[in-house]
């Protein structure tokens, strides 16, 4: 006998106004009890919006969507009670303890007396939040925060859970927890509904409704998706030098639907099973091997939405190739500490970055990177320690120093009111850019990235695809030495972040020194060398490669890079409590 | 480098233009609250009621109180017939002065015996009273001097001359300040808030790391807004001119020069503030921290000469003031070189010393 | 169908936490307590109607006795301050400059137009018009110095009778005629309105910013809930406001209350229910702290500080004005708040006014109620 589904949608649609497309065109699902639904996609495109209107938070324009046969909106009292919602953000008071919050949560949906007791012991026992109950919410690490979130939604023991981005930015120790946590929920007959932009965690839910610009790409187990690509992806390895060259030469052609760097390797994925002949000789001629692999989600994702963009970047041929020494230390941090207050954000980390590399700071939200990254750029004065930009402090820079460096913060800093055509003029302005040949390079800029189409509206309301480029081209107009991206690709669909990384590739390839934080695991993979940063501590530094080699043992055959983050994170603990 | 600040001063101002917001909070709320303000700004003694009670039926008091009924600071004449009628006139506000004859008013007149009138004024509305009663006494000794036998020789004659503003109409006295107040209110809001706006988006960071320094970043900030503060006090101006016809005697050419020393004063505080606050809440709080003293203390409502000396002596740091005082001054007195001075240096002043500070504040922030 | 429209329980925890979170905030302690006093130190100090030593130039032109004599008058005056020349030139600049606020010119033939005013006026008044209110008191107490001091010469020197014609003047109210005494009342009633803008324009901003907002509006909560949840708290946070300001308004300011604190404070509640009713529909509207800010200076301050009836007289204001000040809750507070100092609990005049609070009151949380959005769209 089937069950009755907890959460059942049916041609869900919902526009906004002022947006010229629809948030959400006809989607269909059904959550089963005691399933997670993955619902997966970049930024923008409908989870929370599809999120919402399960809560009753949104009008539906048309179709249905039905908790337990209720509907959200009209039957609201009974479907509330049925159902628990943490938004992106967690939903928490910061300036009340985690007590304080659960009380008004638990008073917001009726629990009381003894009821209420049972369930508050039940609920801090399964965070293991119990010895934190007295700490402002504020306070507590975003792997507490986010346990937190998902406690209070708990409260009421509800049916259907939903959870906007609940492992966004958080470490991955605490991620997997969370996993952990709600793989115990759906044991009692609980329906989630889990949506996120990683597109791993696609792979560890039961079924999968993927988005992309409001559409429904696809409905169904994240296994079935996977299996189109079967017998169209290999791995490459065993490559000796100028990876990112095969990698931009193998995407130019017509027969690659997708490809990425895994460490040392590349992960390609072709049009044609058969096309792995031409790949074997491509591969050869770098003395690399190729070997069939199990499709990823993620692959089938880039061939549903047509395959990664070409690998030559029109933006690096135009640059000049830089010249520098061999060995020259371009970037470098020397004990770089800083404390806000009693409250250390970094400590002592030091590193150095050579020129003509890409550096990554990985780490989860709070680690430190962004204070790092900040004390980098002269944004930060560091408590002691220095950072060194072509050896000089850029806080102390003349001008000079800093015409040769880019920056690209976080959520892409643009003018907001400004066209594409203003902020470009602006940028090119600032950075010393004058008359004929500031002309031409805004216009090289239109060009190059596709402008043309967008130049009429305002930067804020622009798509966030086109958005990232725009500020990529604001970066990169002055043709600095040195790129520093604050999260560059944080948010944006997969085949975006590709040309991205195309770009700087490319960029990479001229001479260019890279810089870049991130808190997803497989961004990091196409660093030359990263750093893993964890509560202020950098606890290695080395390329993606030698880090997961470097915890491989009975258990971890072939560890990835998120198991290799997780084991070091665990030693590093060890070894503090030791000392 | 100079083109650089351009860049810097052409994006702020097409983000200020092309905001939607912004466009209609910087022109709707001066010039609505320009009209409205003129004529509620208001100290004269008008539309007020006077109340009679008058118990003598003899012609003398007729004539008095014809005579009163005709002067023109009452538009309204209440009669009433008793006591607790006369009180409640002014006990519940509606009158502001009560005028009490008695019975025997006319015949002791006649009789050459003392007789009292009594008049009784709205403590609670003092000031106007006692201006009110001072009008009452006029007319109240013309009538009495008429009364007493002997030629009509007459009171002496007092010949009074309000020079600048002969007809004292509040209005030439409320638009020049209100020239001042509004365009302290909207510098305020384009400085202070814009800063840290910009700050909470981020893309001040983006500022920072580029090879502009932060007296550039902070003049990429202060030009716009001195620009369109000025443009802001021009359309006020106008309007004070063309449409409330204040008349214009001084120079206008040192008008503005005193309006760009005024509004360069009121960016550096501006910028002070949005150097100190992290937050835009903060900033906030900051510029009504700012606005609300200042206007008060300016001379508007209250006239710095009723202050206590120390307070009166503190006011020369209120650039507001000093502001009020020049657009009086060339407004309506033509006022000379060396007053208008007396009052742009301090603005100067406080320019020049609040840029320091929101200047040395941003580099200790940030190297 | 939302449930039981308001549920005790669900407000206690609302309250609660806007207590934990106004408890740990600085800021509303600061707009709560330090800003009222601050403005009612500056109001009480800085705003005054009663002039006192103006100063006057007196330009005696003849020097015979009875002009000196006059000018003494004016001297000794305690209005004035008295600068005495001979040149009406000295002190023209000075005038014109804002150094004097009158002059006062004692002819020549000072002593003969005493006597015959067909010869001209006997003493010349002249004050800066570019200051009205000062102008008309100058106008005012000269005139009324050469009244007092003509009639001083005519006792002395015998030749008219005492007066037949005696006036006795009385104030009802503020017999003590010090503009404080109901200046300050209304500033009262502008920093209310000014500190109930600032407290919850910021507010629900606030919430939404920090995203908060969505996860109330996922539970139960009802929107009636949602607004006197946020209410509440601040009441009382502008009752203490209110307090603080009465102590130092008595204490400080010895302004009298003649009226009783139960009326005073009934009054009080009022208006605090429709100024945080404002604060809160602006907030609720907006959602964005850097409008709610403007808002609140624009609309709240302004409007308070000059259409209330405070300082400036609404009965003077032309008549199209004074329909737009009926529209102004703080006019109808400073009202109750003059009457209720000054004169008592006089409830003709009170219960108008709080009737008239009342609507503003519901039609304010009627606002709040439908702007509080119970969906996102």
């Amino acid at each position: 006998m089937p069950e009755k589904p907890i959460l059942e949608i049916e041609g869900l649609c919902k526009s906004f106004p002022g947006l010229d497309h629809r948030a959400l065109e006809p989607v269909d699902a059904e959550v089963p009890p005691g399933r997670i639904m993955g619902l997966v996609g970049p930024d923008g495109a409908g989870k929370t919006t599809l999120l919402r209107l399960a809560a009753g938070l949104l009008t539906p324009e048309a179709g249905s969507v039905r908790v337990l046969g209720l509907d959200p909106l009209r039957d609201a009292a009974r479907a509330r009670e049925l159902t628990g919602y943490m938004p992106q953000k967690f939903g928490l008071y910061e300036d009340l303890t985690v007590m304080e919050n659960l009380d008004l949560y638990a008073d917001l949906r009726g629990l009381t007396g003894e009821a209420r007791d049972e369930r508050f012991e039940t609920v801090l026992h399964f965070s293991e939040l119990k010895p934190f109950s007295g700490r402002r919410a504020g306070a507590l690490s975003g792997g507490m925060k986010q346990k937190l979130g998902l406690a209070c939604a708990l409260l009421s023991r509800p049916k259907l859970l939903l959870l906007d981005e609940p492992s966004v930015g958080v470490d991955p120790v605490s991620r997997r927890e969370l996993w952990r946590m709600v793989h115990e929920l759906i044991q009692e007959g609980i329906g989630v509904v889990w949506s996120t932009a990683y597109l791993d965690e696609a792979e560890l839910c039961d079924q999968v409704v993927l988005l992309s610009g409001g559409r429904m790409l696809y409905n169904g187990p994240p296994r079935e998706l996977a299996e189109r690509v079967r017998e169209r992806c290999f791995r490459i390895s065993g490559i000796t030098t100028g990876r990112r060259r095969l990698l931009t030469r193998l995407l130019d052609r017509e027969e690659v639907v997708d490809g990425v760097i895994e460490g040392a390797n590349l992960r390609i994925v072709l049009r044609e099973p058969d096309e792995r002949t031409m790949l074997e000789s491509e591969a050869g001629e770098k003395s690399g091997t190729v070997h069939p692999v199990e499709p990823r989600f993620e692959d089938a994702f880039v061939d549903l939405l047509g395959g990664a963009p070409p690998g030559t970047s029109a933006l690096a041929e135009k640059i000049e190739e830089k010249r520098h020494g061999e060995d020259a230390r371009v970037v470098e941090a020397r004990e770089l500490t800083k404390r806000f207050g009693d409250f250390t954000a970094t400590r002592a980390v030091s590193f150095g970055v050579r020129a003509g590399e890409i550096f990554g700071l990985l780490g989860p939200n709070g680690a430190g990177k962004s204070t790092t990254f900040k004390m980098m750029c002269g944004l930060l004065k560091p408590s002691s320690g220095e950072a060194l930009v072509s050896g000089t402090s850029l806080s102390h820079a003349p001008g000079e120093a800093r015409q040769k460096v880019g920056y690209m913060a976080q959520k892409f800093s643009l003018y907001g009111m400004l066209n594409a055509r203003q902020n470009l003029e602006f940028f090119s302005g600032v950075y010393g850019l004058r008359g004929k040949a500031r002309r031409k390079r805004v216009d090289e800029m239109i060009e190059l990235f596709g402008l043309a189409d967008y130049l009429g509206q305002s930067s804020e309301k622009l798509p966030l695809g086109i958005k990232q480029r725009l500020a990529l081209a604001c970066a990169v107009m002055h043709t600095p030495d040195i790129l520093f991206l604050d999260e560059p690709t944080s948010g944006v669909d997969p085949v975006t972040r590709r040309e991205f990384w195309s770009h700087i590739n490319g960029l990479v390839r001229k001479g260019v020194t890279i810089m870049v934080t991130t808190h997803f695991m497989d961004e990091a993979e196409y660093c030359d060398r990263i750093g893993l940063m964890f509560r202020g501590d950098m606890i290695a530094i080395d390329t993606p490669h030698a880090l997961k080699e470097s915890v491989v043992s009975k258990d971890l055959e072939k560890p990835t890079l998120e198991d290799a983050f997780i084991e070091l994170i665990q030693r590093w603990r060890d070894r503090k409590e030791v000392a | 480098m100079l083109l650089r600040l351009r860049a810097l001063v052409i994006k702020e101002i097409l983000a200020l233009v092309r905001d939607p917001r912004s466009r209609i909070v910087l022109i709707m709320p001066p010039l609505i609250q320009l009209f409205i303000f003129s004529f509620a700004a208001t100290l004269e003694v008008r539309n007020n009621s006077l109340a009679v009670w008058n118990e003598d039926a003899g012609a003398a008091s007729a004539e008095l109180v014809q005579r009163i009924g005709s002067m023109g600071t009452f538009e309204e004449v209440a009669y009433v017939h008793d006591e607790s009628a006369f009180n409640r006139q002014v006990d519940y506000q509606k009158s502001l002065l009560g005028i009490h004859i008695p019975q025997d008013f006319s015949s002791s007149l006649a009789a050459g015996t003392p007789t009292t009138i009594q008049v009784v004024a709205d403590g609670r509305r003092s000031n106007s009273g006692q201006i009110a009663l001072g009008y009452l006494s006029e007319v109240l000794e013309d009538f009495q001097a008429d009364m007493e036998p002997g030629p009509a020789a007459g009171a002496p004659a007092v010949a009074v001359r309000h020079w600048f503003n002969p007809n004292l109409h509040y209005f030439w006295f409320v638009v020049p300040s209100l020239v001042a107040i509004l365009t302290t209110i909207m510098t305020m809001i384009v400085t202070a808030l814009s800063l840290s706006r910009e700050r909470e988006l981020g893309t001040f960071e983006q500022l920072m790391v580029s090879p502009l320094t932060p007296s550039y970043i902070l003049a990429g900030k202060a030009i716009p807004a001195f620009f369109v503060a000025m443009a802001e006090a021009s359309l006020i101006v106008f309007f004070a001119v063309f449409v409330f016809h204040i008349p214009l005697q001084g120079s206008v050419l040192l008008l503005y020069l005193t309006m760009a020393a005024y509004i360069l004063s009121l960016v550096g505080i501006g910028l002070f503030i949005s150097a100190l606050c992290a937050t835009q809440q903060q900033a906030i709080l900051g510029v009504f921290s700012f606005v609300l003293p200042a206007v008060l203390l300016s001379g508007f409502a209250g006239p710095v000469d009723n202050m206590p000396d120390w307070l009166a002596r503190l006011t020369v740091v209120n650039p507001l003031l000093h502001f009020k005082e020049i657009c009086k001054g060339i407004f309506l007195k033509d006022i000379s070189l060396h007053a208008i001075w007396s009052h742009t240096w301090p603005m100067l002043v406080l320019a020049v010393l609040n840029t320091s500070a929101a200047l040395a504040i941003f580099r200790r922030k940030f190297s | 169908m939302d449930g039981p429209p308001i549920s005790a329980r669900r407000v206690r925890a609302l309250v609660k936490k806007e207590f934990h979170q106004i408890a740990r905030d600085p800021s509303s302690i600061l707009i709560a307590v330090i800003i009222p006093l601050l403005l009612l130190f500056i109001f009480g100090y800085g705003l005054s109607l009663d002039s006192h030593d103006l100063r006057l130039g007196v330009v005696l032109e003849s020097s015979d006795t009875e002009a000196r004599d006059f000018g003494a008058a004016l001297t000794g005056s305690d209005y004035f301050v008295v600068d005495t020349g001979h040149d009406i030139r000295e002190f023209s600049d000075r005038l014109r400059d804002g150094h004097l606020r009158g002059i006062v010119v004692i002819p020549e033939d000072f002593a003969v137009r005493l006597t015959d005013p067909g010869k001209g006026p006997a003493i010349q008044i002249i004050s800066d018009g570019s200051e009205p209110q000062l102008a008309a008191f100058v106008e005012n107490y000269v005139k009324g110095a050469f009244r007092v001091w003509l009639r001083q010469r005519q006792i002395e020197s015998g030749r008219v009778m005492p007066p037949a014609l005696q006036i006795e003047q009385r104030f009802r109210y503020n017999p003590s005629l010090r503009s404080r005494n109901f200046l300050i009342p209304g500033s009262i009633a502008v920093i209310m309105t000014v500190v109930g803008a600032l407290l919850t324009a910021l507010v629900v901003a606030r919430e939404w910013e920090r995203g908060t907002m969505e996860a109330l509006l996922a539970s139960p909560v009802t929107r009636a809930e949602l607004v006197i949840g946020k209410f509440i708290p601040y009441f009382f946070l502008g009752l203490g406001s209110f307090t603080v300001c009465l102590l130092l308004a008595i204490l400080v300011f010895r302004v009298p209350l003649v009226g009783s604190l139960p009326a005073l404070y009934a009054v009080t509640c009022l208006f605090l229910l429709t100024a945080l009713g404002l604060g809160l529909t602006i907030s609720a509207a907006t959602k964005d702290q850097f409008v709610a800010a403007q808002i609140a200076l624009n609309a709240a301050f302004l409007p308070a500080f000059i259409l209330s009836g405070f300082v400036f007289e609404i009965k003077s204001m032309p008549m199209w004005i004074q329909v737009i000040t009926f529209f102004i809750p703080a006019r109808y507070f400073v009202d109750s708040l003059k009457t209720l100092f000054l004169a008592g609990d006089v409830w003709s005049i009170l219960l108008p006014d709080m009737l008239l609070l009342s609507l503003t009151t519901i039609i304010f949380l009627a606002l709040t109620a439908r702007n509080m959005a119970r969906r996102l769209d």
